[in-house]
């Protein structure tokens, strides 16, 4: 079982002090959530859990820890995070031991809410069913109809540069890569593209939680902090809200793996993913580029190559 | 005094209020998201969500704010006040935490020694509606926090949802400027009969399990605990807890300006973010998490009932909602009560 293979690891890790904490996740004090775990206690890695609630990318809190050896509990978009953090040279990759977990995909707790009415009050899977308890209701759904988009098109589930896995390789699919939300925005004329992300970021509060929660946002200095120069104002104007969307965005380019986090952790529910899944896109059809697969190739935008292409140069 | 509202007058009542006054309500932005907003018409207020994300601490000390516009006449900087809307306000369809809290920045920016008057002009010219939570959530703990789920303070008007219709109390002199709407019915003895039975429901659901009491005292002691130590590192620092607090009441003034003319603006700030007590000089007082989280529960539970004699939170429980990680406050809170400090070493939520 996953969950138990985690705790062995941890406690073996922890006991040959091969590492000084490990960060996994632990019982969460919602129904459909987890909560990060720092874990110092050989004792206590009973205390680690996994289900398909454990959506957080983990790999956030690596340059918080970067003078101690971290056991990092990672799916397959938390480890990309981790590489690319470490190509970036946030983290020494030998100071990093990822105990990587083929993931399952993880449930989008927004959805779950949204399919049933009142408040959910307990939630517990249990082969692929979710059995949720309600004040005044109980219902059964399939797990499998309340995935995050982010991850129901992802094809890395499994962390294959982890140092241990704690299971079986899983099936990568869908194969197709064509994310059915980008297909779907592209289609739309530019009129009507600019009304949705209008829409979205006019939502924004800038409580700055898609940045904070995303592991390659660590800029000592964020664009948006910056008063020398100033770069944009701290208000709620719409040009402004759009303007720190679309560099957060484009900031991404070549970095992202893709883990859906900036969207999770926004209080407002808007749509960020789909920006930058499509910058994801544009990097690997450009660059045969996937953040975090190749421990040595470093980010496109970071490099360049006789070969790149250059048809922007006119 | 007490009156009835029939669910069918409902929108027609509304639109009366908006007729005469700018309303505030919630109002739906996405599924599952909503604000107080200023309405225009009765179909888009929204009641569906138990409380809106951002609080209606909104309404009187908005997110961001214009204070003054400048303008360069000559070689001179000429000042231009604000105006503020000239019609009253009402608030309506708030719970009594949002209208607790308000209460509660009201003692930091109406005080005795220094007056807000952005806050106190909205706060006067608004008469508030409040609605009784007939249903209060999981992450309820307001009856811990000093409140309850129909606590009228604060009120001019309450309403409480009895299925069929409102019942309506007229609390305050600005409350009793509504006794001849003509849509307010006579109540009948059988409403005040389901009312007590909602607020029973309700009271039982939310009940007093979270260690309030007393807690400023065992923060007192805990300045330098090992505690603070642990208790941040799951915290990413985003403002979501501080911005969508009904209490929290920072806010930093920046100056936007062209070339020729310019506005001064304040914006909510956060505690939890490294640049708020970023100083000029490059140091911070306060440089990791440890302090930020440590200042955020501090200021909640210990500063601020030290000198307002109130802790300066309602347990609406948005911060346990929204936080990105499950950062919970009410562990918090437990993890310093006196039996839990003597356990722990080392490993705390």
């Amino acid at each position: 079982m996953i969950q138990q293979k985690i705790r062995e690891i941890a406690r073996e890790l922890l006991t040959k002090k091969e590492v000084d904490l490990i960060i996994g996740f632990g019982e969460g004090t919602l129904p459909l959530r987890t909560t990060p775990r720092f874990m110092r206690n050989a004792e206590k890695t009973d205390r680690l859990i996994w289900n398909s609630f454990c959506e957080n990318n983990l790999a956030v809190y690596l340059p918080k820890f970067s003078r101690f050896k971290v056991g990092l509990v990672v799916k397959g978009c938390d480890a990309r995070s981790a590489v690319a953090l470490s190509l970036e040279k946030r983290f020494k990759a030998d100071q990093l031991f990822l105990i990587g977990v083929p993931c399952q995909r993880m449930v989008d707790r927004r959805k779950v809410k949204r399919a049933v009415r009142g408040e959910i009050l307990q939630a517990r899977e249990e082969e692929g069913i979710l059995y949720i308890k309600g004040d005044g209701f109980e219902t059964k759904l399939n797990r499998e109809d309340f995935l995050y988009s982010s991850c129901q098109v992802c094809i890395h589930r499994t962390p294959l540069q982890a140092n241990v896995l704690v299971d079986d390789p899983v099936e990568e699919y869908p194969l197709t890569e064509i994310h059915p939300e980008i297909s779907a925005f592209e289609k739309r004329s530019s009129e009507e593209r600019w009304r949705f992300f209008e829409k979205e970021t006019s939502r924004c509060i800038r409580c700055y939680a898609c940045r904070e929660a995303c592991p390659m946002c660590y800029c000592a200095e964020c664009f948006v902090d910056s008063s020398r120069p100033k770069w944009i104002e701290k208000g709620l104007n719409s040009s402004d809200l759009q303007f720190y969307h679309v560099v957060r965005a484009y900031h991404q380019t070549g970095r992202c793996s893709g883990c859906g986090a900036c969207e999770r952790a926004c209080p407002m529910e808007i749509r960020l993913t789909y920006l930058t899944q499509k910058l994801n896109q544009e990097v690997k059809e450009r660059f045969g580029f996937e953040t975090g697969i190749d421990r040595d190739a470093p980010p496109p935008l970071a490099t360049f190559e006789a070969e790149d292409k250059q048809e922007f140069i006119k | 005094m007490k009156f009835k509202l029939e669910k069918n007058d409902f929108p027609s009542f509304l639109q009366s209020l908006i007729d005469r006054y700018d309303l505030y309500a919630p109002v739906k932005l996405a599924e599952g998201v909503s604000i107080y907003k200023k309405i225009d018409h009765p179909d888009e207020v929204d009641l569906s969500i138990l409380n809106p994300q951002k609080p209606a601490k909104d309404i009187f000390f908005p997110q961001s704010e214009t204070m003054f516009r400048y303008e360069k006449v000559g070689k001179q900087n000429q000042m231009i006040s604000m105006e503020e809307g000239k019609r009253d306000r009402i608030l309506f369809g708030a719970r009594a935490c949002d209208i607790e809290a308000i209460s509660i920045i009201e003692k930091v920016f109406v005080g005795e020694e220094y007056t807000d008057v952005y806050f106190l002009e909205k706060r006067n010219k608004t008469t508030i509606i409040g609605l009784g939570c007939n249903h209060p959530l999981s992450t309820c703990f307001c009856s811990s926090a000093g409140g309850d789920p129909f606590l009228r303070a604060g009120s001019d008007l309450f309403f409480i949802d009895l299925g069929e219709a409102y019942l309506v109390e007229l609390l305050t002199e600005k409350g009793m400027a509504f006794h001849k709407n003509k849509f307010f019915r006579e109540t009948d003895p059988k409403d005040l009969t389901l009312v007590k039975e909602l607020e029973e429901k309700a009271f039982e659901k939310v009940g007093f399990s979270i260690p309030v009491d007393g807690i400023e005292k065992r923060l007192d002691l805990m300045v330098e605990n090992p505690f603070w130590d642990k208790i941040h590192e799951k915290c990413i620092g985003c403002s979501v807890c501080t911005f969508l607090c009904p209490t929290c009441h920072c806010f930093d003034i920046v100056d936007e300006t062209s070339k020729e003319r310019g506005k001064r603006v304040r914006n909510w700030d956060s505690c939890l973010s490294a640049l708020y007590s970023q100083e000029t000089s490059g140091h911070n007082p306060r440089p990791s998490g440890r302090e930020r989280m440590r200042q955020r529960l501090m200021h909640k539970f210990y500063y601020f009932p030290k000198n307002f004699h109130r802790i300066a939170c309602v347990g609406c429980g948005r911060c346990i909602l929204y936080c990105p990680v499950n950062f919970d406050i009410r562990q918090a809170i437990d993890l310093t009560s006196p039996k839990r400090i003597k356990k722990m070493k080392g490993e705390v939520i």
